[in-house]
């Protein structure tokens, strides 16, 4: 019989002292898992996703709000730009990539982002080294193609070509006639991606109200003029307004003039990241746009909000284990007095004070390794159910099964702090006078 | 095994600071495998002895020798080993560990000797006092009578060489009584365990050859 079965029963003979004190380590351990995974799944979210584009071109305004709501279809679109800029910067020999995005409408429900873009936002890494999978169908092909998410087509349990309305501005009571076709369902990347309801970015012009009049589009280009040698630093190459070809499209009827066309945001892939870091500082001193570097703004997030406030949680949870800890110890401790006459019995057999010692720590080992293992179980319970009500509330996706190697740590942690919390009543075992502990 | 005592002297301090003698015995001798039975008033140092003899309390001064091994020279580790290894010990209130089972209890008496954990002995041992049906019943589960068989289970759990019995019938009923003394005195004579029993009840020890009254030998007054 080994001094783990000794103490084991000692733990079950005072199993409601015992299964509290275990409880409340365990409630502490589950609280921290919690903040440790969802930090880590938030962490992991923010940062992998922002690092596919090297920038993201808006409208003047917030450069996080802009991130937010371009990577992670989060908070309101700042304003639109010109689709004339988008077409400048595309041309420009320093991007690899231009995507535009039209942002804004949502689903019917008001539960998803419509993006119009083009067919190239699926062909480009969104992470480095990892494109775009379809599990179903293809990209965007002709007008009125959409490609859903993964968690779109699980949500609705739409399949190729299912049809569907958008409703405008996110306005539930402004549903647009016009109806789109799945043509692809996207594979799922764990990233806001699968959140997401791509349109055709031509047909999203066509739909009512999603062009501008000539005159408010010239208008609006007058109001952006600025002296020529500064719109030199933001388009070396070209000016506003000086685009002299128009597609052959132009001659079909439906055609809408790029003067007409807006989008809210381009993301951009440079030849090299040094490209990126010389660029960005010359199209925030133009006029019309500003350039974020989503790295950069998501680091700000992390590091200012995110890892605040993981910090004070951490802190939180840690002194509740300590709290837990002094339970463990004041219900050892106190059993003592009770159990006098056992561990005088159990020297009388022939046990050392060093054997007696080791059973009083292995209790307190036993109790926090019980309520730290309950604890993990708690804790990823607790993401399992949550899981689903953060998604839903902050549209941060959340995966059930996530698993955080800090959480190995807390075993270690909580090892000491048994030992430490084990060693008063320990020591009290250890003196304990084995003639008086008999005839008392 | 033979246990010899010489000049043991044992005193506790009272509260004013004063020494109270306990103990004070020239010599005294318990050859091999006899049993003996050691009477005496109540707080005459019939306990501390045992304890004494067991390595549980340390004497001021003198020796305890048991198989030729002088106890009171070694350190406190090898006392313990030597009780777990060679001295079986029944309480008058039994003593078992209310958590355990009598199998779990007598095993528990193996797991301190340092030896093997042997299953089948503690099996064995609680079939030969009658307790085969009950091996996975608590102690608050049997009656008294077999609490104290399970007791001496585990006294002769390590096969000790000297079974010291402090007033193992007192908590027992009558009838259960004789029961409980002749499987002690059995189990002695057929592992060749000496026994030394202390009682209060002269219907014991008259059945024992030699009877010692410790006011023969123990002169606390002198010491």
């Amino acid at each position: 019989m080994n001094l783990l079965t000794i103490a084991w029963k000692s733990i079950r003979q005072r199993w409601l002292a015992s299964s509290l004190t275990a409880l409340s380590i365990a409630l502490g351990v589950a609280l921290m898992v919690t903040v440790l995974v969802i930090n880590g799944i938030v962490t992991r979210m923010f940062s992998q996703s922002a690092t596919g584009y090297h920038m993201v071109v808006g409208a003047k305004g917030s450069a996080m709000q802009l991130v937010l709501n371009t990577i992670y279809f989060m908070d309101r679109p700042i304003e639109n730009i010109p689709f004339k800029y988008y077409r400048q910067l595309k041309s420009k020999s320093w991007v690899k990539h231009a995507i535009p995005f039209n942002l804004g409408d949502t689903t019917e429900d008001g539960k998803y982002r419509i993006i119009g873009t083009i067919a190239e936002y699926f062909e480009v890494d969104y992470v480095p080294g990892k494109k775009l999978q379809f599990q179903q169908g293809h990209t965007l092909e002709k007008p009125f193609d959409a490609v859903i998410g993964a968690r779109v087509a699980r949500a609705y349990g739409w399949k190729e070509g299912q049809t569907f309305p958008i409703a405008h501005g996110g306005n539930l009571g402004d549903i647009h006639a016009e109806k789109f076709t799945v043509v692809g369902i996207l594979a799922a990347t764990g990233s806001p991606i699968d959140r997401g309801v791509f349109i055709d970015l031509d047909s999203f012009y066509r739909i009512d109200g999603h062009q501008t009049s000539k005159a408010e589009a010239e208008a609006a280009e007058k109001a952006r003029a600025l002296p020529a040698d500064q719109q030199e630093i933001v388009m070396p190459a070209e000016k506003l307004g000086e685009q002299k070809s128009q597609p052959v499209a132009a001659q079909q009827p439906g055609f809408i003039p790029d003067e007409q066309k807006e989008v809210t945001a381009i993301l951009v892939q440079t030849l090299t990241d040094s490209l990126a870091f010389l660029m960005q500082p010359r199209i925030n001193k133009g006029p019309v746009a500003q350039a974020a570097n989503p790295i950069e703004q998501i680091g700000k997030l992390l590091r200012d909000v995110v890892g605040n406030v993981r910090t004070m949680l951490v802190v939180m949870t840690s002194l509740i284990i300590i709290v837990s800890g002094v339970g463990i110890f004041v219900s050892i401790y106190n059993s003592m007095s009770d159990r006098k006459r056992e561990i005088a019995i159990m020297r009388a057999l022939g046990a050392r004070r060093s054997t007696v010692f080791s059973i009083i720590i292995a209790e307190s080992v036993l109790l926090c390794a019980v309520g730290g293992l309950a604890g993990l179980l708690i804790g990823h319970m607790l993401v399992f159910i949550a899981g689903p009500i953060v998604e839903s509330r902050s549209d941060i996706l959340i995966n059930p099964w996530a698993f955080e190697w800090q959480e190995l740590a807390i075993f270690p942690a909580l090892l000491v702090l048994a030992v430490v919390v084990g060693v008063f009543p320990g020591l009290a075992a250890y003196r304990t006078d084995v003639a008086k502990g008999l005839s008392d | 095994m033979s246990l010899i005592l010489k000049d043991v002297r044992k005193a506790y301090r009272e509260p004013d600071g004063r020494a109270l003698p306990i103990l004070n015995i020239s010599e005294f001798h318990l050859p091999s495998g006899e049993q003996a039975v050691l009477v005496g008033s109540s707080g005459g140092g019939k306990t501390t002895l045992l304890n004494v003899i067991a390595g549980i309390t340390a004497p001021d001064s003198g020796t305890v020798t048991i198989d030729g091994v002088e106890i009171t020279r070694l350190h406190e580790v090898g006392r313990d080993r030597f009780r777990a290894q060679k001295i079986g010990f029944v309480f008058q209130t039994f003593n078992l560990l209310p958590a355990f089972t009598a199998l779990e209890n007598v095993l528990l008496g193996m797991s301190f000797s340092g030896k093997r954990v042997d299953r089948r002995r503690a099996e064995e041992l609680l079939g030969k006092v009658g307790l085969s049906h009950r091996l996975h019943h608590r102690p608050p589960q049997m009656s008294v009578g077999e609490q104290q068989r399970v007791a001496v289970a585990r006294a002769l759990a390590n096969k000790p060489s000297l079974l010291l019995a402090d007033e193992p019938t007192a908590n027992v009923d009558v009838s259960n009584q004789q029961t409980i003394l002749n499987l002690i005195r059995t189990a002695c004579e057929e592992n060749n365990v000496s026994l030394l029993m202390v009682t209060h009840a002269l219907e014991v020890a008259n059945q024992f050859s030699r009877v010692i009254q410790l006011s023969d030998f123990n002169r606390p007054e002198a010491a």
